[in-house]
């Protein structure tokens, strides 16, 4: 019975102000999918740190005058340094079959270069690409080097753009949740004043705290939820949409985002929206209701 | 039953108190008015009884419970060994007579199924028989005041409150009421009145406490208003 009286409660409350509570709904939802996405980017770029730091290399390009003694002496350092986990060196004619493969689409350009204008280099994976600056200075002092480059320094570029894009949308989250939780205790605010006369009976005949604030706060938890599932939907959406469709070319350099990461957005989603209106909605009751 | 130990209650911002060292006893079954003039602090010692205000200094002990000491989480049950009946009625409008009482029994718990053999029951005790399905806006005042008499007793609680419970009714009417009042203290109840209405308290020849600017001037067995 008691049950039932409260259910009757929340979805009469949610429908006596109904265009509040769409309101509340989409404001949740929009600050939850951004808020996934954000979480969604994260999962992501640890990811590829992962996938990409196993085939990060380091090459060293080496000078077109470099000599034997000093190319043995470099092959020397890289096969004692305890850092290196591989090593593949790379002749001026193995560079320039790779650089034709490369280019095949303009084999004008192809042609304009020969085999002796690209540098002879060794390609090294380290057993900890973090560790790039400490391998660097001990084979930049050896002669006949000419440059070294570190692929990871391209791939952070990437993974600082991803960083700026998710910070981006955790302040959007953040500003919206703020607008939610304001739409949250509003909404509770009217739907106490509408049923102020109940209340006030009920505090009357001895009704206990709960049982007064619990219809309140399941018609905050309700829609909470909806907004929850409603942006993990839109999150779904806009992967299967943006990155499995019109973005594909990316997702086949950024590694694919595996649907289970969205399914767990879920109940991440979920739990935040519930919570957060739940909360929101207690605490209103204390100030407003004074039970 | 009740016992008021050198109660005073001061509301913030006010100059003097409501209640100055106030000290008064009411036993199981006793029928008591509060009289006086208006603001002289006689609503705030049901206000203090239903503990819907602190005392300042004091103590209040209700049906052999420490109010004073009591945790907000226990008010609620506290309040369900009291019935409360006011000058405004305070029913729900959206409610008939039934509905009205069986919402006080349903919000703290009772079933439906009790609720349909008690509350015929208290409201046939009241005198609406045959008026359960009004709608207050369908019943007189008298009738209205009939039903929240209802809701205070279906509990059957050990004290009922009355706050000036026949302020908005006339004198026929208020007559009526009282009958009921009494009824519902014959059966044991402790009732505790407070009211400016003479003509009733020199009817009933009830116990009379007098209060004035917070202090009680009188309290007499069977007293009239004087």
């Amino acid at each position: 019975m008691r049950v039932k009286y409260v259910l009757n409660e929340v979805l009469v409350g949610l429908w006596r102000n109904v265009t509040m509570t769409v309101a509340m709904i989409i404001t949740m939802s929009v600050s939850l999918t951004m808020l996934g996405a954000s979480v969604l980017m994260y999962m992501q770029v640890d990811r590829m740190k992962t996938f990409y730091y196993g085939e990060i290399e380091v090459s060293i390009f080496l000078n077109d005058d470099v000599d034997e003694a000093q190319k043995a002496a470099i092959d020397q350092a890289i096969d004692s340094n305890p850092l290196v986990r591989q090593k593949t060196y790379e002749s001026k004619e193995q560079a320039f079959e790779r650089f034709k493969v490369l280019w095949e689409d303009s084999p004008d350009f192809v042609n304009s270069i020969s085999s002796s204008s690209l540098p002879e280099s060794y390609r090294v994976k380290l057993t900890d690409p973090e560790k790039y600056d400490d391998f660097a200075k001990e084979i930049e002092s050896l002669s006949g080097v000419r440059q070294i480059i570190d692929q990871r320094t391209l791939l952070e570029k990437v993974f600082k753009i991803f960083n700026s894009i998710q910070v981006m949308s955790l302040v959007v989250a953040a500003v919206m949740a703020f607008a939610a939780l304001l739409l949250v205790g509003n909404t509770i605010q009217v739907a106490a004043y509408s049923k102020r006369r109940e209340v006030a009976v009920m505090k009357l005949v001895g009704a206990s705290n709960w049982f007064i604030q619990a219809p309140f706060v399941l018609e905050a938890v309700v829609a909470g939820l909806v907004g929850a599932v409603l942006g993990f939907v839109a999150l779904f959406i806009g992967k299967v949409v943006l990155l499995d469709n019109k973005l594909q070319a990316l997702t086949t350099i950024l590694t694919p985002i595996p649907n289970s990461n969205v399914w767990l957005m879920l109940p991440l989603l979920a739990g935040v929206g519930a919570l957060v209106s739940a909360v929101t909605a207690w605490v209103t009751l204390r100030f407003y209701l004074k039970v | 039953m009740i016992q008021l130990e050198n109660v005073t209650k001061t509301y913030p911002k006010a100059s003097r108190p409501s209640l100055d060292n106030v000290s008064v006893g009411i036993e199981k079954g006793e029928f008591v008015f509060f009289i006086g003039p208006s603001g002289s602090g006689k609503s705030t010692i049901i206000k203090l009884l239903l503990k819907e205000v602190a005392p300042t200094s004091g103590k209040v002990v209700v049906n052999a419970k420490d109010v004073t000491s009591l945790r907000s989480w226990k008010i609620p049950h506290f309040r369900r060994s009291i019935g409360c009946v006011f000058q405004d009625f305070r029913l729900l409008p959206n409610r008939t007579a039934y509905e009205n009482v069986a919402f006080a029994l349903e919000v703290i718990g009772k079933t439906k199924a009790v609720a349909r053999r008690v509350v015929p029951e208290v409201l046939e005790l009241v005198g609406l028989g045959g008026k359960e399905h009004r709608y207050p806006h369908e019943l007189s005042g008298g009738e209205q005041q009939r039903v929240a008499v209802a809701r205070a007793f279906v509990n059957r609680p050990l004290i009922l409150l009355a706050d000036e419970p026949t302020g908005n009714l006339d004198p026929d009417t208020s007559i009526e009421i009282m009958r009921l009042l009494d009824r519902i203290n014959r059966t044991g109840t402790t009732v505790v009145m407070v009211t400016h209405d003479s003509n009733i308290v020199n009817q009933m020849r009830r116990r009379v406490i007098e209060i004035e600017s917070g202090r009680i001037v009188r309290d007499q067995a069977r007293g009239v208003y004087g």
